[in-house]
């Protein structure tokens, strides 16, 4: 078999692989191989087709698939190839280097030797069978990314009496979207006491269409014989347990599940590659580098990102990192280990190594619930290095904190980010 | 004094418009937002993002938008305008597909190339 050698190779064509690839050329790779499962590169963008992506990266206000455009635009314009259609199976990662083997319906079975990949997989959304709705089984209940998909893409109506599950974004974008194709959605029912969508999202998504929000509420009946005919809703409680007699049926014929994203990292298990069970992506170096020399990953693979903007800036990292690897440059000193105090539920990266941070390290993570003046903490040990201060924070928006070389080099071998309330902090300062 | 979540960008600033003082705006982080706050107020705005058919591209249907915001009240008379309608490929990302939507001077533009 032959087998071909790229300096990087970038499993994955949508926006966290267009990134990498674009900025692994510009950082000195020759050889940069995109390989895509669908038939064009953009991944999920290309159904995204609402504005509001863009912001950060090109300072103006596109859609989905405008942005894909752009980086796909990007992409053609350098060396790197792409290559379509194309399954990856998995990668093996002897001392020789990394080693990936795929398929395609076209070449059938492929192997391509590279001098470092960066996984770009992305993410995939939890289904029914994910959270374990009773009832019954008929068709019309689907996720909101699948509903999009044929709704943007496909042409298809999928409903016209629609209740949503979660209020993740995708939700309420596709609450508006069905509003405006003619249908009416009833209700966006959302398990916890507030939205995980960012909060633009419930203001042009439901509020501008009257569509009502149930906060502590969940789906706990499913009903229909062949496709669904209502669906019962009940109030849950602070443990988020359905209350009895809370009980109220909506007709419908649609149920559209948002209920979150899981990164997509079956060929990262298989490699071997540390996955961090918080993030249930691997856990990333400063320079995304994974648990295995040579393999990086970006983008939602390693992190649910709110932002394409942010998975363009953390992928541009990623794909010069995984270029330097392939031109032999080779990390070594201490590590500082990153670990999650109160209120942060996980932060990227889990490692960093201050000889390799440059002056400043990024470093992002989620707080647990949504909170007012709030103080961020960085300790190690019983020491301060860093603290910042927030007016609001939220789990739905993601929160990224500096840390500068110079304080990195004082702190000892743990690091430990917490959250707390800022009249808390003021007593201990 | 009404208070408003910014749309402009994803922070989602918490805005306060005092509409008696002028709808002064207060809580936003950009000059964006001010300008966001006031117009919300007087004269909502919207983008609008949706679909037309196409035939002859690799999906069936191809992304739209207005090229500017239209009043929040046309929302649905614009929506009217696309149905049914059905474009040829290849279409280039910025064509345009409805003009002068009505009346308004905004354009539906198509998002992608196809």
């Amino acid at each position: 078999m032959t087998e071909k050698y790229y300096d990087v190779a970038v499993i994955g064509g949508g926006p966290a692989g267009l990134a990498a690839a674009v900025s692994a050329c510009e950082h000195g790779a020759a050889k940069v191989l995109v390989i895509e499962r669908d038939k064009v590169v953009g991944g999920i963008l290309n159904q995204c087709i609402h504005n509001g992506f863009g912001l950060h990266y090109f300072k103006e206000e596109l859609t989905g698939p405008e942005y894909a455009g752009r980086f796909a635009e990007m992409v053609r314009n350098t060396a790197a190839e792409v290559v379509t259609g194309t399954m990856v199976l998995g990668i093996d990662t002897p001392e020789s280097g990394p080693v990936i083997r795929c398929v395609s319906r076209e070449d059938g079975y492929r192997e391509y030797r590279a001098g470092a990949v960066v996984l770009c997989m992305g993410c995939r959304e939890r289904t029914r069978g994910a959270i374990a709705i009773p009832g019954d089984r008929p068709s019309g209940v689907m996720t909101a990314g699948t509903a999009q998909r044929y709704v943007n893409m496909e042409g298809y109506m999928i409903g016209r009496r629609i209740v949503i599950l979660g209020s993740g974004d995708i939700g309420l974008i596709m609450a508006r979207r069905m509003t405006l194709e003619g249908a009416k959605v009833l209700a966006c029912v959302e398990l916890c006491p507030y939205s995980n969508g960012l909060n633009r999202n419930i203001v042009q998504c439901l509020e501008d269409y009257g569509i009502p929000l149930y906060l502590s509420h969940t789906v706990t009946g499913v009903h229909g014989r062949g496709r669904l005919e209502r669906v019962t809703v009940s109030r849950v409680d602070d443990k988020r347990r359905p209350v009895e007699g809370t009980a109220f049926d909506i007709e419908c014929d649609t149920l559209l599940l948002s209920v979150g994203l899981i990164p997509e990292n079956e060929i990262t298990r298989d490699a071997g590659i540390e996955i961090d069970r918080r993030t249930n992506g691997p856990t990333v170096y400063e320079n995304m580098m994974t648990t295995r020399p040579g393999v990086f990953a970006c983008g939602n693979v390693v992190h649910v990102h709110d932002l394409v903007d942010f998975v363009t800036a953390e992928s541009m990292r990623a794909g010069a990192a995984a270029a330097e690897y392939a031109a032999g440059k080779r990390v070594s000193g201490r590590v500082i280990k990153l670990v999650n105090g109160e209120g942060v539920n996980y932060t990227v990266p889990q490692m960093i190594r201050p000889d390799n941070a440059g002056k400043v390290t990024e470093v992002f993570f989620r707080t647990n619930i949504p909170r007012k003046k709030s103080v961020i903490r960085v300790m190690s040990g019983d020491t301060q290095i860093a603290s910042f201060r927030r007016e609001y924070m939220a789990p739905g928006e993601m929160e990224k904190i500096p840390l500068p070389r110079v304080l990195l080099d004082r702190a000892g071998d743990t690091v430990t980010v917490s959250v707390e309330p800022a009249g808390e902090a003021a007593d201990r300062a | 004094m009404k208070e408003l979540i910014c749309i402009i960008c994803p922070k989602g600033c918490h805005l306060k418009v005092d509409e008696e003082n002028g709808c002064a705006v207060t809580g936003n982080g950009c000059a964006r937002g001010a300008e966001y706050g006031k117009k919300e107020i007087t004269d909502p705005t919207r983008v609008i993002t949706s679909t037309v058919g196409i035939t002859g591209g690799i999906y069936s249907r191809c992304p739209v938008k207005t090229d500017r915001p239209i009043p929040k009240k046309l929302i649905g008379d614009a929506m009217e305008l696309l149905r049914g309608l059905e474009i040829t490929s290849p279409v280039k990302t910025g064509d345009v597909v409805v003009s002068d939507i009505l009346g308004t001077g905004a354009n539906f533009v198509a998002t992608r190339d196809m």
